[in-house]
């Protein structure tokens, strides 16, 4: 279980989140919502490690990662996929996915797993990775955080500009992955695949948490979202 | 001498500069490569090579008499040496600044002096030579058309010394050894993809600023390795950083920042052209030529012949 505990971070001078708590359970999605500049993309790097907290605690089942060096925190079980995809344009679909299971030393099995996930990512293994579609993109990007074999998986808007066909996959593979008792948090800017996919939502503003709604909460009344989101 | 056997004069000579030149320029190269810093104080490192070549050699040789020891032994260390202290440069320094690229430009400028100063304190500010491990002279042929059609000659004047061919496999070996580290093994691999994004190579647990250690190391190795093979050609001379690193920026700018292939691409023109020209007018000409050819790759090709534009 990932918990939050009231963190602080930000760019330099400039304070992004004020107090951010969340729980991220095991077989649970959990949906961060809020509108640009509200802090998403922030706390997902404050939780990988890649931005310093000015205070608060971020803890893996009970030990606290919040102080330890960036590189140390995927190794711990925590795969991310960012926002724009980052993948290593000038690697190969294979260079990038043996990045991934470098991190933990994963077994060549977690790989096979994964390439049964995603298919046409097995037929284009020597294909530089900026070469690919940006639905291929998005299934590398994916694949690659999976060969982590993660505990917790954080997706910064994993459906960002994709056509319907790769959006059903994505959807169906954070699915899979909840039901398979990896701890999610998604931030999704689309309200429908919000309401599909989400056990729960967190709704930030100015950095710090306004509002929480479970699922039978979303479904039953979807207006809240819109309500606190203002779309 | 005729003008054939005079070309491939100029052109062996200016291969044994191509060679060095491509050494040191790929460790500059690769510096700033994966870590975005303008290490200033490469060229020390090259000076370091070829001082510590010196100071090694010749401990040797006293120990152990005269022979090939001496050198040998200097080609092991001074790398090894000149890597290590790259590495606590890094550590204590460019770590410190947080691999800012501004502040990483004022920090190795210091390194640059403290280098050159702790050679001229401990050193001196003698030129010293280093005895090559071999040096025959090899006489090379040429082809000579006369009525009865072609023959080989051995024209007088045209030869070559078995270290400078030495110079020229050695450094093609290590440059290729060096290709081969970074496209075929893990090492590479983690090297390249912390080039490509260094916050996202964090985010898949690679050690970023060990990298960075490891890569600064490398950088001066290669360069400290230059230093120690051009010894015997020229002798070691606390000041002879200076050239070597600016010779090494027309190459790396030339060749296109970060580009392995490119490096070695430019430092085979610039090393070839100066040789040629150096024999057949005059080695300031040589000088003038690269600087116009920086100039025009600037103007014309920014990233220069294999570099990526900017986008």
């Amino acid at each position: 279980m990932l918990e939050v505990r009231n963190i602080a971070a930000g760019y330099g001078p400039v304070r992004v989140l004020r107090g951010l708590s969340l729980t991220v359970r095991p077989g649970e999605i959990t949906c961060l919502l809020g509108r640009n500049g509200a802090g998403k993309t922030t706390a997902m790097k404050a939780i990988m490690g890649l931005l310093p907290l000015s205070g608060g605690q971020v803890l893996l089942d009970g030990e606290d990662i919040g102080r330890l060096p960036a590189h140390e925190v995927p190794r711990r079980g925590i795969g991310y996929i960012p926002q724009g995809r980052r993948l290593f344009a000038d690697l190969t679909v294979a260079q990038n996915l043996e990045i991934g299971m470098r991190c933990r030393k994963s077994p060549p099995e977690v790989r096979d797993r994964v390439l049964a996930m995603f298919p046409r990512l097995a037929d284009r293994m020597g294909q530089r990775a900026g070469t690919l579609s940006g639905g291929e993109q998005q299934m590398l990007a994916t694949a690659r955080a999976l060969c982590l074999a993660p505990r917790v998986l954080l997706l910064d808007e994993p459906t960002e500009g994709l056509q319907p066909s790769m959006i059903a996959l994505i959807r169906d593979t954070v699915l899979r992955l909840r039901d398979e008792g990896v701890a999610i948090l998604l931030v999704e800017q689309r309200l429908d695949a919000v309401l599909a996919t989400a056990d729960r939502a967190v709704i930030l503003e100015t950095g710090a948490v306004r509002a929480e709604a479970d699922a039978a909460r979303l479904r039953t009344d979807p207006d809240l979202l819109r309500r606190h989101l203002g779309v | 001498m005729e003008f054939g056997p005079h070309l491939m004069l100029a052109v062996l000579e200016g291969a044994v500069t191509a060679a060095v030149l491509a050494l040191m320029a790929s460790g500059l190269s690769l510096v700033f490569g994966v870590m975005r810093v303008v290490n200033v104080a490469h060229g020390q490192f090259f000076m370091l090579g070829a001082v510590l070549a010196w100071a090694v050699s010749s401990a040797v040789s006293s120990a152990l008499g005269g022979g090939a020891f001496g050198f040998v032994a200097a080609v092991l260390l001074a790398p090894v040496i000149a890597g290590a202290l790259a590495v606590a440069a890094d550590l204590t320094v460019l770590k410190r600044v947080g691999y800012d690229p501004e502040r990483t430009i004022v920090a190795t400028i210091g390194l640059l002096y403290i280098l050159q100063q702790a050679a001229l304190m401990t050193y001196g500010p003698e030129a010293r030579p280093v005895a090559p491990p071999f040096n025959d002279r090899l006489a090379l042929p040429w082809v000579a058309f006369g009525p009865e059609g072609p023959r080989l000659i051995w024209p007088w004047g045209l030869s070559i010394t078995s270290y400078k061919l030495f110079v020229m496999g050695a450094a093609a070996a290590v440059l290729a050894g060096l290709w081969a580290l970074m496209t075929r093994t893990g090492i590479g691999l983690v090297m390249r993809a912390t080039q490509l994004d260094r916050e996202t190579a964090q985010a898949f647990g690679i050690p970023v600023e060990r990298v960075y250690a490891g890569v600064f190391g490398l950088g001066a190795a290669l360069a400290a390795l230059a230093g120690v093979l051009i010894v015997p050609i020229q002798q070691a001379h606390y000041l002879m950083g200076g050239d070597a690193l600016l010779l090494s920026f027309i190459v790396v700018i030339i060749g296109g920042l970060g580009s392995l292939g490119g490096t070695v691409i430019a430092a085979l023109l610039i090393g070839l052209s100066d040789g040629i020209v150096s024999v057949f007018f005059s080695p300031t000409l040589a000088k003038i030529l690269a600087t116009l050819l920086v100039a025009l790759v600037l103007v014309f090709r920014p990233e220069g012949l294999r570099g990526k534009a900017a986008r």
